[in-house]
């Protein structure tokens, strides 16, 4: 088993008053077997969501608490911790080929091994007769594919998602739901994920952290299950009509607009 | 494999469209790209035309105003048996020398230089206030201190030339290298890329664009600096044929070596946008 685990992470930026983030724990598992843990960040602008993903990436130093992967602090980022941002901050100047497996020629992996690891990786998000085409020539969604197909190539323990559906279309995103709880099971990652949107959250996690701000701190944890049902066969489109699925969404709603005032 | 069950379409595919009308599409406002092009074809006829006249009707002596057959007839007098000991061809090809050899050396100095402002606050320190006075400094006014440091050959021309290019090659890159997404940054850092891979792989192509852009500007001034270097102990080279021409008052020849020298900048800045194409496709489109 391998963990993610944020232990009382506190966050403030220079020149803030106030801390970003206080005292907030989360703890992300990877089972040797493959399955992990899929948590996601919800909360309301302002709640330090981003701020925490982007400590476990080691892109911010957190100012009180402890960081680590396995009881290793984490000192910065790290290829076992792969990120994929909401604009998919994809290199131009490379093929979509290229772009995934940018990871593997950073460790000098021979051209023909890593085209062809590319490729598979591109197979396995759906863009197998992509692989040629410049990054100005995709739709958004297949931008962010490339991300994380990108993001796996690095073949991380871990994968850290930054709204990483944010800037789709609704339909895409829907898309893109069930092509992230495809990844998730083939990949054999943990997740950690922000996200605005309340029916992704519940969709995709196996649990949910509501963050609320002022400054950011945990208000509730849920454990979800809707993702293993679509991972055991259950068809998206039941799983969100199911009675359960609007209930938990009207909790989860409650939730994070709780204290908020009216 | 199944693509179709995710058939999201390219945002914009190349050509796509092209030479294609669709119904909705608006009219292009083709209209006023043709004007403008035609008011200037019609400026350069007309001041043609009153050069022509001016010089067919002696209303300026030829000593001042060469007519404009004066000056193709010299061109190709010029072309084919030379002018101050060298054709026309040769002296193109000595300034033009200059002029590269100096932009290399601009591009070896000026883009770590450059690299060295966008990343780190103590280069930016280092050589930012140097660029800052090296800019608005004339090339007729550094000239003759080079002269008395590296005397009157070759070197010393390339290297008034390359003094002229530093700059804007220097800050071009650097604000290519400040404009890098800081996303793409942290993403090649989260891939695993060390600090020296993140300026390989990611800085140095994403500052590409802004570098290519300098080098035009730097080949503009490099071709505008070339008279002066050219002023000291040269034999050969577009500018020094210009000023021995102006010794012995040979008008047509001066003139005929300002059209070339306008014409050869004109081309330059063709090329370079070719090359802009070709190797920055992305710029623009992200």
């Amino acid at each position: 088993m391998t963990h993610l685990t944020l232990d009382k992470v506190s966050v403030h930026y220079d020149g803030q008053p106030a801390p970003a983030v206080e005292r907030v724990s989360l703890d992300i598992g990877k089972s040797d077997s493959g399955r992990g843990d899929f948590v996601v960040l919800v909360g309301r602008s302002g709640c330090g969501k981003t701020s925490l993903l982007n400590v476990a990436a080691g892109l911010v130093e957190p100012a009180g608490g402890l960081a680590t992967v396995d009881g290793r602090p984490i000192t910065g980022p790290g290829s076992d911790r792969a990120v994929v941002f909401q604009n998919d901050a994809l290199f131009p100047w490379l093929t979509a080929r290229e772009n995934v497996a940018f990871a593997l020629r950073l460790r000098g992996v021979p051209a023909d091994k890593r085209a062809r690891r590319a490729d598979e990786l591109l197979s396995l998000v759906k863009l197998g007769d992509a692989g040629d085409k410049r990054i100005w020539e995709l739709s958004g969604g297949m931008r962010q594919r490339v991300g994380l197909a990108r993001a796996l190539a690095a073949e991380p323990e871990f994968l850290l998602l930054d709204e990483p559906l944010g800037a789709l279309d609704a339909l895409t995103r829907e898309r893109m739901q069930t092509t992230l709880l495809d990844l998730w099971a083939a990949a054999q990652v943990g997740v950690l994920m922000v996200t605005h949107g309340i029916e992704e959250a519940l969709v995709l996690a196996t649990r949910i952290v509501v963050l609320a701000p002022g400054p950011g701190h945990v208000v509730r944890t849920f454990e979800t299950h809707f993702g293993r049902r679509y991972a055991a066969g259950e068809p998206i489109r039941a799983i969100k009509a199911d009675p359960a699925f609007a209930a938990a969404r009207a909790e989860l709603t409650d939730a994070i607009f709780e204290g908020e005032a009216a | 494999m199944s693509v179709s069950a995710y058939s999201e379409r390219p945002a914009a595919k190349a050509g796509e469209n092209n030479g294609f009308s669709v119904p909705w599409s608006r009219p292009r406002p083709k209209r006023a790209v043709v004007s403008a092009r035609l008011v200037s074809a019609i400026t350069i006829l007309v001041l043609l035309a009153a050069w022509t006249a001016a010089a067919s009707l002696q209303l300026v002596s030829p000593v001042f105003l060469p007519s404009p057959a004066a000056v193709w007839a010299k061109f190709v007098v010029v072309a084919r048996d030379g002018f101050v000991d060298a054709t026309l061809l040769q002296h193109t090809l000595a300034s033009l020398w200059r002029v590269f050899a100096a932009l290399i050396a601009a591009i070896l100095v000026g883009v770590p230089v450059g690299l060295a402002i966008g990343i780190s606050r103590i280069g930016r320190g280092v050589f930012d206030p140097l660029l800052e006075f090296l800019r608005p400094i004339p090339p007729l006014a550094y000239l003759p201190l080079i002269i008395i440091w590296f005397g009157i050959g070759e070197p010393s021309k390339i290297l008034v030339i390359a003094i002229a290019m530093l700059a804007p090659v220097a800050l071009s890159t650097a604000a290519g290298v400040r404009g890098v997404s800081r996303e793409r940054v942290d993403a090649a850092r989260s891939l695993g890329a060390t600090r020296a891979q993140v300026i390989r792989h990611v800085i140095l192509p994403s500052a590409l664009p802004s570098i290519l852009t300098g080098l035009r500007i730097a080949l503009g001034a490099g071709w505008s600096t070339l008279v002066a270097a050219e002023l000291v102990a040269a034999t050969r080279g577009l500018g020094f044929m210009i000023q021995s021409a102006a010794q012995f008052l040979v008008t047509d020849v001066v003139v005929m070596g300002i059209l070339v020298i306008a014409i050869i900048a004109f081309a330059l800045e063709f090329v370079i946008r070719r090359v802009e194409r070709v190797l920055v496709p992305w710029a623009g489109r992200e």
